[in-house]
């Protein structure tokens, strides 16, 4: 094995150039530093990557998946218990991984959420209101180290920079009458006026009226009329195109890295941004207490060495949990023992979801969407907004309507006991296409002792590296959570007076089953707390363990909320690039005593 | 006797090249009146060289990429052969090191160099009217602050004979433009002044945006000069609007603040830059300070317009109506839908500083349909500056539409919303599918 070419040290590297990897890779060339941002995937932007008409391409683009990671050359394993023997996910179902400059920033669906305050304090708020043994001992949930009033300007900032559509429902501590009555008070009113609701999302406002329920637009980084953000950034309008998730934007209104952000680094000196560069390991030295760079492996094949002060982990939540472990950065977490911290607390998110199918006269036209802009939720059943003494369960989930498009293969909505195939499944679909709308539950998972990250021992990618290896399955705790709210949502569906409806939903028994799309809010494994033993990273971001070391995404969750994380952990790298700015790169050291 | 009295043709001939070669030779090297040159490392002339050098855009032919700035290089097509723009870094052996203060002058206002006369390309048409103390400024800019560089001149591809320079010179005594510095006119308050100052001389505006005639030349070099002046020509594949307030297809409805916002940023209300005019805002009109840029807008805007009677454009609402029954049946309406109304959308307004609005653009509604239809074909990228870091591309179409298609929707952006641009026809279209590969 040969030793990696040494290239010129920088002041910092970038692992990852997704959001969070622009967000930093903005933060240190404002300071002045050199920085290098390498990203394992192609160089990406609209033009030409996204462009009109050609994205609009379902199979090239929502099935066979040309944004995303190649599950040929690297993939995970995944094993429902400890008992099992994991095996490689080989083709794209339960989530989805984003490749490429923008990462999963360019395909996402734009819901850019905050979370609620108590979401942030999750465990005391549970402790304080229900008692300290109504949380299973099986849970390892616990607070975040830092609370919603301290990330609320940076939930603010990173809402201005995408142009967020909606309207607040708390501000400044007044609620108003429109908006989400649940949320944490906002400083400002949205940047942009939400799009209106697209026809199922209109039928599910007025039913969910009619039971009690506060029903508002979802926020949006879809951005509703051209708009300038705070870094001079013009953002297009969204037109309900229904070619959101999975798709790269054609109209320059899904916030993306590219839209955003990046176009004032593009002709940044400071900046030097590396595509086709696979990062491998984070090296540190013999002290074993400082990171030195990394070692990554070129389009070339080669291995070469990029030294740097400052190693910034923003690779997405697997794969900045994988890196870790690649590179014996802390201790891994052992289910067995309960020692260790990194791979713990992997969490995910359990979704359902009702089919309301109508008759002739209800034009739904599900064609007209967007990911997030034209929808409407309720968040009654979400967190704890609602009082559990009684349920059984922790957590919940948000409710909303409206699809984010029509596409044929997949967003062709049908009973479930019409034929799969051949003449009746045509009658069907002639039948039911431009009449049914989905209404989706999207809910909490909590983190326990046996649901974790490791390195697998068999499988290995495209390079011999051990892939990262997921232990996970649902817990009792969920299927009741996903069982009441279904039963919410259902009564929702029934005031909206369909033909027929059908639900679709996880029960006990039904295990987590790779196949069928959930989410991509894959959480924890580089979780955030208040010392080493309890979190991999401090209230920075900072790793304990190497102090010029930070990582980014939603790794850093000790459990998962119900809504989107993207809000969430923007907010946490906007909180550490001020202290980056404000301390440590005028003195660098551990930013939080241990 | 025959033998004779070819002998005596063939020598009249020979005899009269010689004379027309010597009289150019001399024309050439008495060209311009010298004047002195105070010759200081002023950091303030130098800075004002520096802004004026951007004005008249110098990098744009004399800059490459890849090179050094102002060393040259850049191939120029013409009918016989490609020329290349030359050094003028102050490098002695390859750039202009070696030229007097006078040299210069005559460079750049007599359009004459080395001995002989250069090629129109270079806009010595335009940049005659440079004020003196401008002339010293940028001389001083090209002397003491840009680096020299050892890039040598390359000759241009024009076979001989025709490579031969002294047709030039008689070109230039008929049509270039008589050396006088700049007079204010009368009757032209400050802000036309200096506006009219830029827009003639170092902006060099007409070079594009002036019909020429039959040998190349501009047919009005200012206002004074002729009606044409600014009225919009053909460059490369597109058609450069008319800078004058004269109805469809002119300026008539850009307010100076658009118009001053435009040249600054590439962008405003109205439309986008798009092709060459791209580049000059990127690398020089985006330098303009405030008030220059004003006075510029204020003296096009003054421009007396040929049909004082030409209506302001009216927004017709009938075409988004019909567009939003589902009524697609006008020639082109489809096409438009399902390629163009995504992001120009069906009311033909698209997205302020985002996408341009087709309803009311001058581009559109431009009596030429090069540059509509070559951007169909090719699409267009808006320019980049400070104030506009967010870039965006229409896509092309030439591989999806066919030329009936193409045809089709051009008509359809020219007639609708209350556009009055004239018909577009399938030999145009057709002429400028090849012309744009």
């Amino acid at each position: 094995m040969t030793t990696p070419r040494r290239l010129k040290p920088a002041d910092a590297v970038i692992i990852g150039y997704g959001w969070t990897g622009a967000i930093l890779a903005k933060t240190l060339t404002d300071a002045g530093l050199h920085v290098v941002a390498l990203e394992r995937g192609p160089a990406r932007d609209t033009s030409p990557d996204f462009e009109y008409p050609r994205i609009a391409d379902e199979l090239r683009y929502g099935i066979r998946g040309e944004l995303w990671q190649p599950l040929a050359s690297e993939t995970v394993t995944v094993r429902h218990t400890l008992n099992d023997t994991a095996v490689p996910y080989r083709k794209y179902g339960s989530f989805v991984l984003g490749n490429g400059v923008g990462g999963a920033g360019v395909h996402w669906n734009g819901m850019l959420w905050r979370a609620s305050p108590e979401d942030l304090r999750f465990r005391s708020h549970i402790e304080q209101r229900y008692g300290k043994h109504f949380i299973p001992a099986e849970m390892t949930i616990q607070d975040y180290p830092v609370s919603y009033e301290e990330l609320e300007p940076h939930f603010d900032h990173f809402e201005n920079v995408c142009g967020v559509s909606g309207v607040a429902g708390n501000l400044r501590g007044t609620l108003r009458p429109v908006g989400n009555p649940f949320e944490g008070p906002r400083s400002n009113e949205f940047p942009t006026p939400p799009l209106p609701a697209i026809y199922a999302a209109q039928l599910f406002e007025k039913a969910s009226a009619e039971l009690g329920y506060r029903s508002f637009p979802i926020p949006s980084a879809n951005s509703s009329v051209a708009f300038t953000n705070p870094y001079g950034v013009r953002l297009g309008p969204c037109n309900l195109c229904g070619y959101c998730e999975r798709f790269g934007c054609f109209l320059y209104s899904k916030a993306s890295p590219q839209t955003a952000i990046l176009p004032i680094l593009a002709e940044r000196p400071n900046l030097e941004v590396r595509t086709s560069a696979y990062v491998i390991r984070i090296l540190q030295d013999s002290s074993k207490k400082r990171a030195t760079g990394v070692v990554y492996i070129d389009e070339n094949g080669q291995e070469l060495e990029q030294p740097a002060d400052l190693v910034v982990l923003s690779a997405f939540q697997m794969h900045n949990v994988r890196l870790l472990l690649l590179s014996a950065i802390g201790t891994p977490y052992d289910p067995s023992t309960g020692n260790g911290v990194v791979g713990k607390n992997y969490a995910y998110q359990m979704c359902g979801g009702t089919a309301a199918f109508f008759g002739d006269d209800v034009p739904i036209n599900p064609f007209i969407g967007a990911g997030a802009a034209g929808l409407r939720v309720i968040d009654e059943f979400n967190s704890d907004h609602y009082d559990h003494s009684k349920v059984g369960f922790i957590g919940g989930a948000m409710i909303y309507a409206g699809g984010t498009g029509g596409r044929p293969i997949e967003q062709m909505l049908l009973p479930p006991t019409v034929p799969q195939w051949g003449r009746g499944w045509k009658a069907a679909v002639r039948k039911h296409y431009r009449h049914s709308a989905p209404v989706t539950l999207q809910g909490t998972v909590m983190s326990y002792k046996d649901r974790y990250l490791s390195l697998d021992p068999t499988y290995k990618d495209k390079y011999g590296i051990p892939l990262l290896r997921i232990t996970f399955d649902w817990h009792d705790n969920e299927y009741r959570m996903a069982a009441y709210t279904a039963s919410k949502m259902e009564e929702i569906v029934r005031q909206m007076k369909p033909e027929s409806q059908a639900t679709l939903l996880m029960k006990p028994g039904n295990h987590y089953d790779v196949r069928i799309y959930q989410s991509t809010h894959t959480t924890g494994g580089a979780i955030i707390g208040t010392n080493p033993e309890n979190s991999v990273i401090n209230r920075y971001s900072q790793s304990w363990h190497l102090p010029n070391l930070f990582i980014y995404g939603a790794s850093a969750f000790p459990q998962n909320i119900g809504y989107n994380p993207t809000g969430l952990l923007a907010a946490l790298a906007y909180f550490s690039a001020d202290k980056l700015k404000s301390s440590y790169l005028k003195s660098p050291g551990p930013l939080v005593s241990s | 006797m025959k033998g004779k009295r070819l002998l005596i043709w063939v020598g009249t001939a020979v005899t009269a090249l010689v004379a027309a070669m010597g009289i150019s030779f001399i024309g050439d090297e008495f060209a311009g009146k010298n004047a002195p040159f105070v010759s200081e490392r002023n950091a303030t002339l130098i800075a004002r060289g520096a802004y004026l050098a951007k004005l008249g855009d110098c990098a744009a032919c004399h800059s490459i990429p890849g090179r050094p700035p102002f060393s040259g290089g850049l191939s120029m097509g013409t009918p016989i052969g490609a020329i290349y723009s030359t050094n003028i870094t102050p490098d002695a052996a390859d750039g202009i090191g070696r030229f007097t203060f006078a040299d210069f002058d005559k460079a750049l206002r007599y359009g004459v160099a080395d001995g002989h006369t250069l090629y129109p390309a270079m806009p010595f048409t335009s940049y005659y009217n440079t004020k003196p103390e401008d002339v010293q400024a940028l001389y001083a800019y090209f002397n003491y602050a840009v680096e020299p560089a050892r890039v040598p001149n390359r000759a241009s591809d024009i076979p001989f004979p025709l490579s031969m320079r002294w047709p030039l010179t008689y070109w230039r005594w008929l049509f270039g433009s008589k050396p006088v510095p700049f007079k204010a006119p009368a009757g032209f308050d400050t802000a036309q002044v200096q506006g009219a100052y830029f827009v003639d001389g170092l902006g060099h505006c007409g070079e594009c945006h002036t019909p020429r005639n039959a040998f190349m030349q501009l047919t009005a070099v200012n206002r004074a000069d002729g009606p044409q002046y600014l009225t919009g020509a053909i460059i490369e594949s597109y058609f450069a609007p008319s800078l004058r307030s004269d109805g469809a297809g002119s300026l008539r409805d850009w307010s100076e603040d658009e118009l001053a916002q435009f040249l600054r940023t590439g962008a405003n209300s109205s439309g986008i830059a798009f092709g060459s005019m791209s580049d000059v805002i990127i690398h020089s009109t985006q330098y303009l300070s405030e008030a220059d840029a004003r006075s510029t807008a204020h003296y096009l805007k003054s421009l007396d317009s040929q049909d004082r009677n030409g209506q302001s454009f009216a927004y017709d609402p009938s075409s988004d109506k019909a567009l939003k029954r589902g009524d697609a049946n006008s020639e082109g309406a489809l096409v438009y839908l399902d390629n163009c109304a995504a992001c120009h959308r069906p009311d033909g307004r698209g997205y302020e500083r985002v996408f341009p609005a087709l309803a009311g653009n001058p581009v559109v509604e431009a009596r030429s349909p090069e540059s509509v239809v070559s951007i169909i074909f090719r699409g267009s990228t808006t320019p980049r500056t400070p104030q506009t870091p967010a870039q965006f591309t229409m896509p092309g179409f030439d591989w999806r539409l066919s030329d009936i298609q193409v045809m089709q929707v051009a008509n359809f952006v020219r007639s609708n919303w209350g556009n009055r641009g004239p018909q577009v026809t399938l030999d145009d279209v057709a002429r400028l599918r090849t012309k744009s590969h």
